[in-house]
This record gives C-alpha cells, structure tokens and sequence, in this order.
C-alpha cells in the first residue's frame, strides 16, 4: 500500500518535471535577444570588439542556430546525464560554475534552517501555551519585526554597526585571504567565524514566521477535544501537550520541509548580495541578469527537481506519521 | 428529608463558577448544590448555557484558562479510601493531587467520540495510557489488562482492536473505546457529557445498555450529563434540572417525571415531543412566537376555499412528487463503490409530510440532495406533477432548470453554517430573490419584511448579522429564505437536530403552521423518530441505502412490519418512567441495520429478489414477495 503510494508519487514527478523545465526553458527563451547579442552590445558600448569567431563557434555548437524545440530537448537529455550545459559567462561547465558555491550554500542554509528550528519551536509553544501573555505578546512583536525587516536592510545595518563600533568587516564567508584556497583547518576556523552573522540575519525573518505558524497550528490543536480527553486521564500537563497537540501539529511542520531542500540550495539572494557571500543566490541573479541561459535554466530546473523530491519526501514523511493518510489513502483535514 | 442510603461520592455545595470575558467577570454557575450517591446514577439536565457542562468541568479541573471557580465546594469521598473527603475546588487544577484523581478515580467520556480521540494514536495506545498512569503495569500485562477491557465494553476482537485507529471505528464503537478508557482504573465516579447524543438511536440503547452494565460490574457512580429527558427517563436515580447556572429542581426519577414542580420543568416536558401525541395536538414551546401571515402569501385564491375542506374531502390529494428507483454510488470508478441509495421509490402527497427516517449512513440526506439537484442521481426518476403537465427534475438543464429552482427549496440542519456570517439578514432573505430577479429592489426589501414577521421575528432585525441570534433565531432567518420563492416543496434536512428541546417545539411548530397556511408539502429528513412522528402524515425507513418501509404514521408506530423498524423504534428512549427501554430485548448485539441480521423473509437471497410488499392502507414493506401477508406482519 505505502509502496504502491511512493511509486505512483514517483511516477508523477515526471510530467510535473516535464512541464516545469519547458516553462523554464519558454521563459529563458522569451527576450528577444541572447546573450550573445547582450555581450557583443556591451562590449560595443565599452568601445571593444568581440571575438565573433568564438561566438560562432559557441552558437553552433549550443545550436542557436536550430529552432528553440530542438534546442530544448537537446539541453533536457544532457541535463538527464549530468551535463547541465555551458556558462557563457563564467567559459566554463555550467557544473563548475556552481559546485564550488554549492557546498557554502548547502552549509549557510542548513545552519539557517537548524536555528530557526531550534529558535522556533520553543517559542512557538511557549507563546501557544500562554496565549494573551506579555511574554506571549513580546515574543510576537519580536517576530513579526523579524518578518517585517527586509534582510538585506538588516545585514546593511549589522555591516554599519559592526563597521562603526568594532570595526569590523562582516561581509563574506570567510577571511579574504582564504578565498580560492584549498580547504584548511584555518580556513575553516574563520568560514565558522563568519558563518554566524549571515545565519542569524537570514533567519530572523524564518524564525518570525516559524514562530507564528507553530503557535497558530498549536493553538488550533489544543482547543481539541483529544487535549481534553488526554487531560481527563490525568496526564501531567507537559506530557499530554507533547504526545497529543503537538505531534499533531507536525503535520504542518512536515508539510513544510517540502519547501526547505529549495531554500537550502538558492539561498538567500539579496543578502547575499549585501553581505558579498560566496553563495549561489548571487550567481543565479548574475547568470539571469546576462541571460547566461544554460547557467540560469539549468539551476532554475535544478532548484525545480529539489522541490518535486522535497514534496515527495515530506508526503512520504506525513504517511509514516499520520495513520490517517497511510491508511485512507488521503488527508482527512 | 434525605432517606439513609448510599454514603455520597460526591458531594457539590454552593458552587459558583465565573468566566472572565474582556476583563469581566460573568458568572455561569451561580450556587449550584447537587450530590452523587456512590454506585448511583445523577442526571443533570439542562439546555444549552444551563452551565451543566461547567459544572462538570470543575469537578474534573478542566474548566477553560478564563473560568474560575469564585465560591463553594466540591466534595470527592473516595469509598476506597473509606470516605476520606477531598475538596476538588481548593486543589491545583494540574497539580499532582489532582491528575491522580483525574482518570484514576473519576473518569469521564465526552459527546464527540471522534473528537475525543486522537486519530494518530491507536486505541489500544490511548486507552492503556489511562492505565498505566495510575495503575502501572509490566507492558505485556497491561496489554492483556487493556484488551480485557475493550473485550468488556463489547469489541468483537479485542486483540486487533487494540492496534486499530478511531477513525477506522464507528461512532458506537468509539464511544465504547472511550467508556474503556475512562473505566480502566475502576473509577469511583464517572462523569459522561451527553454521552449519546451524536449517536444513532439503536446505537445509543447500546451504549446506555452498556453503561448501566458497565454500573453493575464495576459500582461506580455515573453524574450523566444531557438535555435528553427520555435518556433521563431510562437511565437515571435521581434527576437535577438545571437552567441559566442555577438549579431548578432535584430529586429522584419519580419525583421528577410524575410530580414535576417547578414551572421550567413542567414546559420542558411538554415541550418534548413523544408517541402518545394525537394528530392535531400541539407542542407547547416555552416561548411561544407569533408569526404572522399576509393573506396574498397563499398560492392561489382558487386553491384556497379547497383546504379548508381538505379535512372532510374523501379524496387524497394529488401526488406532487414521485420519486422512482432513485439510485446512487459513491466512488464507483473503480467498481467498488459505495451504493449510498438503492432503488428508493417514494410518492409525496400535495399539502403533505412525508417523515424520512434511517440513521447516519441511510441514505435519506443523499435522496434529499438528489431531489435537490445538488447531488446527481445515478439512475432512477424523479417527477414533479404540475397541472401543466409532469416535469422531469432529473432532465432540467440550464434555463429550465433555473426557472424550475424555486419551487423547490431546503432547510439545514445547521443553523450556524447555513448563514453566511459575512451577510445580514436582509441580504440572506433577499438572496433567492435577487437570483431569480423577483421583483423590483423595493419589492424584494417589502416581501423580506413580511417573511420576517412571517417567522415570527422582528422586521427590525433585518440589518442585523446571523452571529447576533440565537441558535432557534437563526433556524427561523433559514425558513424565511426558504419559503421566499413561495416554492411547493421544502426538503427539511435534519431541521431541529441542532436545537434545544425548548427551541425545537417553537420551530416545529413553525414549520407546522407554515405548511398549513401556505399549503406546503414538505419531505422531513430526519434521525428522530419523536419529530417525524409529531411532523409527518407518511413515514418511509430507510437503512442501508434502500427504502425498507413506508406508510401511513400509525401504521408504522403501531404494525410496523420492517425489523429495522422494529428494532428503531424499540431503541428511543422515551421520558415515561412507565415505558423504559427493555435493555434485555431492545437491545440487539449486533447491528439492526445490517440486512445480515434481518428474518430470512426480508434478507433476500439473490439480488432483485425483495420487492416493496403491500400490506394495505399505502403500507408497504421491503420483502421476499414469496411470502405470505401473514409471514410478515408475524414477524
């Protein structure tokens, strides 16, 4: 029954892929120029010329010479080997371009996902267990200010304050001197370092909405008639909250690590930006920027991919939790 | 005046219960004084906002974050620990004292069994919880301990039970899994909150049987909590009335049903429809309303002078619906579907009730809906005889079928949700009007006045928001929108389920004086055969899906042929000290409405085999047509 479940939601995943990377590969496709057109014109205006053998080199052998359909099955069935195609701008595999970006991306994020999961929850249920508190009501506008600031805002102020009263520069991941380096164990002292201040700064906003999601759901769960029930049988009040209410309200939460695998791999641009991080938020701006198109459509499937297998195995995650869903074959709320 | 008995388990003195609501103190229970004799049952009856669940609550120390208790005392006198007497009002309501009272000495189950129980953990899980806390014991033998008791409160098979789900279990099956938790430890009281409302009525003696069975085996005191004065009548050793927080009267059944004093008591027993009700008699709601009804309201002036002679005219009136082999399933995709209704054939009589009857999972919603055309019928045929020729409902499409909606309009069974919140009263009324493009804005706002007053409610009412009424109120604002369209046929879905005795006699007698003045048919869908019996003329029964018996009122309360009808009508609970149910007999061990358990004379072997048998007088029977008259009507 479960496995049956697993492998039809499998077989989904293809169509739903097909169609995502066609929408992508539309979109890229849409502006009327390329980015051989956008470079040639830059490099018009800076008063060079540019090597037009190599582009015609470059266009025939990525066939922008060949209609758009063609094309995009060519890049689909090299995407399903591995070969994510060529970066333009970088002149090099788009794979290169991004594998060196993704193990920071990957360590940013998840030490991001990690606080905002430990930050969250006991809140969240503090403030759900003493609704209408002042520490409830404290907890709440510390939130929503964390969900209001934009994060860009935030970092730019950190950087000026850090500047200005310790003078200290908190931009980057790591010491420049480490940049392109291979990888030390002083090298990884200072990423460890530095690593703090982009985490908190990307996850005050996830921890506010974290927070208010956990203590909505929580609330909802505990006006039940089970809490009561649990609560009858003389149950110590922490005990019943953990094994009723809340395991309930996991579902929520698990419903949710569908959007989590994404976030960990495109991180977050705009502070990233700001805060000059060696991540793949930047990248992927630049690369759409340029209409460096492999780059960006084949990071854009990519991030399409983690979603679909991130659904899936929340899905599979809520099954194995819920009886409700294992056994019904669907969700009863 | 107390007769030496049992020593008390528990005793209430003077208690009074405050709920703080925007910084105010508003006081619900207002010194409440009632005792529970050890091994004894205690009903507390009362409406809704009587305070009977408050009252319940402090005893438990579950009383919500913003109620409080301000006065009195609650006294436990546990007969295990020789009568040591605990205040329950003066412990920490989570406090360690406390949790080992709760669920070991005092249990108690509540009205939702789906609700009660949390669908991600097993019953078994749940129900050994309760054990464990209080009575712990090595794993295995608190398994045995745990399937020992679901094997008491009558699960079929204890051991796979224990791994099953609520929601895998009936409702009666549920609720049983609820007694086993609440009497794992044996408690000294137990403390049911309308432990069989949200029950069928066969399911319901069932679990009644079971509680006083359970009463027995264990001795433990039950404080049953309901507004059901028949559950009352069947159940109970001394009876508290409460109203509004405070108590009424108390004293024992008898002195309660054959000498009733106080004047709330008296109306509320007379507001209780029952089977002794001759045709024509009327209930009496505790607030009377006075509708009022404009002369131009009836259909047409030459039909009028006709009714009144309805009485003495031999001749029945003309069939106004006629449903035929009506048929649908659900889910059918696969072939495995459910048949929800089954070749269901039916006639309703102009200007007549017809009651339909069955428990949850029957059906009857369903034909309603389809005669509706809210739900799609499978197969089958439903006609509207209109002098102008027969309508085929099922064939309307588009412009005909919008042209044909008003004459045919429903009422809900929940008030609440059948009222858009975000709407007044005027735009709810008026709404019907505005789709069907009745008349002028002035028109449409002058007919809303007048069905107002129509039910009885003030025209001044009409700005006003749904949340602003009561639950009776806003059952009546639901009847103005239907009969706006001045429709012939109003399909009642459940109408009075959701309303307080008091409430429900004022809104059926509503529908009653509608119907007569306004020449309505009505199709009363329904589970409470008290309501059908008071409303309809004609009553069809329906179980599983397929339509068992129909007739004439009496020939279904009194020569009912159907033992689904039988077993039905057995199960109510009647508030008649004289006519308690027979718990030995009334009560079957296994499901009346499983064909399984019918007379080889109405089971029927092979498929097609059963067939509508008449008995006479319109009373017909779902049976082997092989069988004599006297075969069914012996049974």
């Amino acid at each position: 029954m479960l496995l049956r479940y697993i492998l039809r939601r499998i077989l989904i995943m293809i169509p739903t892929l097909l169609v995502t990377s066609a929408l992508i590969f539309t979109v890229m496709e849409l502006p009327p120029s390329d980015y051989f057109e956008t470079y040639v014109a830059e490099m018009a205006a800076q008063g060079e010329k540019a090597d037009t053998s190599r582009i015609e080199f470059l266009k025939r052998e990525y066939g922008f010479d060949r209609p758009p359909i063609e094309r995009y099955f060519y890049w689909i069935a090299n995407f399903v080997q591995g070969d994510f195609g060529y970066s333009f701008e970088y002149e090099m595999p788009v794979r290169d371009v991004v594998g060196d970006r993704l193990a920071l991306t990957i360590l940013v994020s998840f030490c991001t996902i990690l606080m905002t999961w430990i930050v969250a929850f006991p809140i969240g249920i503090y403030s759900a267990t003493h609704q209408y508190s002042w520490a409830d009501y404290g907890l709440t506008f510390i939130g929503l200010l964390g969900i209001a600031v934009p994060h860009f805002l935030l970092a730019l102020i950190f950087m000026y304050f850090a500047n200005v009263w310790f003078g200290l520069s908190i931009g980057g991941l790591m010491d420049p001197v480490y940049l392109n380096q291979p990888m030390s164990w002083e090298k990884a002292q200072s990423i460890l370092a530095h690593l703090w201040i982009p985490v908190l700064i990307i996850g005050a906003g996830g921890t506010g909405s974290m927070v208010r999601a956990i203590r909505a759901n929580l609330l909802d769960e505990l006006q039940k008639q089970y809490y009561v029930t649990a609560k009858a049988k003389g149950l110590p009040p922490f005990r019943a909250l953990t094994k009723y209410p809340l395991r309930m309200s996991l579902n929520f939460f698990i419903s949710h690590i569908g959007d989590v695998l994404p976030a960990i791999v495109s991180g977050s641009e705009l502070t990233a930006v700001v805060l000059s991080l060696q991540t793949t938020g930047p990248l992927l701006l630049r690369a759409l920027q340029s209409q460096d198109m492999y780059l960006a459509g084949s990071f854009l499937l990519f991030l399409s991919c983690l979603t679909v297998v991130g659904v899936l195995i929340s899905d599979i995650a809520l099954a194995f939790l819920d009886p409700r869903i294992r056994l019904q074959g669907g969700s009863t709320k | 005046m107390e007769q030496p008995g049992p020593a008390d388990v528990l005793r209430i003195e003077n208690l009074r219960i405050s709920f703080t609501l925007h910084g105010q103190p508003n006081e619900v229970v207002k010194g409440v004084s009632l005792r529970v004799p050890a091994g004894r049952t205690v009903a507390l009856v009362g409406e809704s906002g009587s305070g009977k669940t408050v009252i319940s609550q402090a005893v438990m120390g579950l009383l919500p974050r913003n109620g409080f208790i301000t006065q009195g005392q609650i006294l436990f006198a546990d007969p295990a620990k020789a009568g040591k007497v605990i205040d329950l009002a003066s412990l920490d309501r989570d406090g360690r004292k406390m949790r080992k009272l709760r669920g070991g000495r005092i249990g108690m189950i509540f009205q939702e069994p789906m609700s009660s129980l949390s669908p991600v953990h097993t019953i078994g899980n749940q129900i050994e919880e309760a054990l464990q806390l209080h009575r712990p014991h090595p794993r295995r033998e608190a398994r045995a301990v745990t399937e020992r008791m679901l094997d008491l409160v009558g699960f079929r098979d204890p051991h796979r039970s224990y791994d099953q789900y609520s929601f895998e279990l009936s409702g009666g099956l549920r609720q049983r899994a609820m007694l086993a938790m609440a009497l794992i430890c044996r408690p000294a009281l137990l403390i049911a909150d309308e432990p069989t409302t949200a029950l069928d009525v066969t399911i319901q003696a069932q679990v009644l049987k079971l509680m006083k069975d359970l009463q027995q085996e264990i001795g433990m005191a039950i404080l049953l909590i309901t507004h059901d004065l028949g559950v009352v009548a069947n159940m109970a050793d001394e009876v508290v009335v409460a109203y509004r927080g405070q108590i009424m009267e108390a004293g024992t059944a008898e002195d309660i049903f054959r000498r009733p004093q106080h004047p709330y008591l008296k109306a509320l027993l007379k507001a209780s429809p029952d089977f002794d009700m001759k045709p024509g008699e009327r209930l009496v709601a505790l607030r009377e309303i006075a509708p009022v009804l404009p002369r131009d309201f009836a259909r047409g002036a030459d039909e009028a002078p006709a009714r009144v002679t309805d009485l003495v005219r031999p001749a029945a009136p003309p069939v106004l619906l006629s449903v035929r082999n009506l048929r649908k399933t659900y889910g059918a995709k696969k072939g495995a579907g459910v048949v929800a209704v089954d070749d269901v054939s039916f006639d309703v009589l102009r200007g007549q009730c017809l009651g339909l009857v069955g428990e949850s999972g029957s059906g009857k919603s369903t034909v309603g809906h389809m005669i509706m055309r809210s739900r799609s019928a499978d197969s089958g045929s439903i006609i509207v005889n209109d002098p102008a020729g027969p309508i085929d409902v099922r064939a309307l499409e588009g412009a005909a079928l919008r042209a044909f909606r008003p004459r045919m309009q429903m009422i809900f069974q929940d008030p609440v949700s059948s009222l858009s919140p975000r709407m007044t009263v005027l735009d709810i009324i008026r709404e019907p009007m505005i789709i069907q493009g009745a008349g002028t804005d002035a028109e449409q706002k002058r007919r809303a006045v007048e069905l107002m007053e129509c039910v009885g409610l003030d025209p001044r009412f009409l700005s006003r928001y749904p949340h602003s009424f009561s639950g009776g109120q806003r059952q009546r604002i639901g009847i103005a929108r239907a009969i706006a369209l001045n429709p012939e046929l109003i399909i009642c879905d459940e109408p009075v389920s959701a309303l307080d005795v008091s409430v429900q006699a004022q809104v059926l007698n509503l529908l009653k004086d509608l119907q007569a003045s306004l020449g309505l048919t009505y199709l009363f869908v329904s589970h409470n055969l008290a309501v059908v019996h008071y409303m309809a003329a004609r009553i069809a029964v329906m179980a599983r899906g397929r339509l068992v018996e129909i007739g004439p009122r009496d020939a279904i309360f009194e020569r009912a042929a159907h033992p689904y009808t039988q077993a039905l009508l057995k199960a109510v609970p009647l508030p008649d000290l004289d006519r308690r149910l027979d718990f030995a007999t009334c009560v079957p061990s296994a499901s009346m409405s499983d064909p399984a358990n019918w007379p080889e004379s109405f089971r029927g072997g092979a498929p097609g085999q059963l067939a509508m048998v008449d008995l006479g007088g319109g009373h017909r029977v779902l049976a082997d047509p092989a069988c004599t008259l006297r075969d069914l009507t012996a049974a």
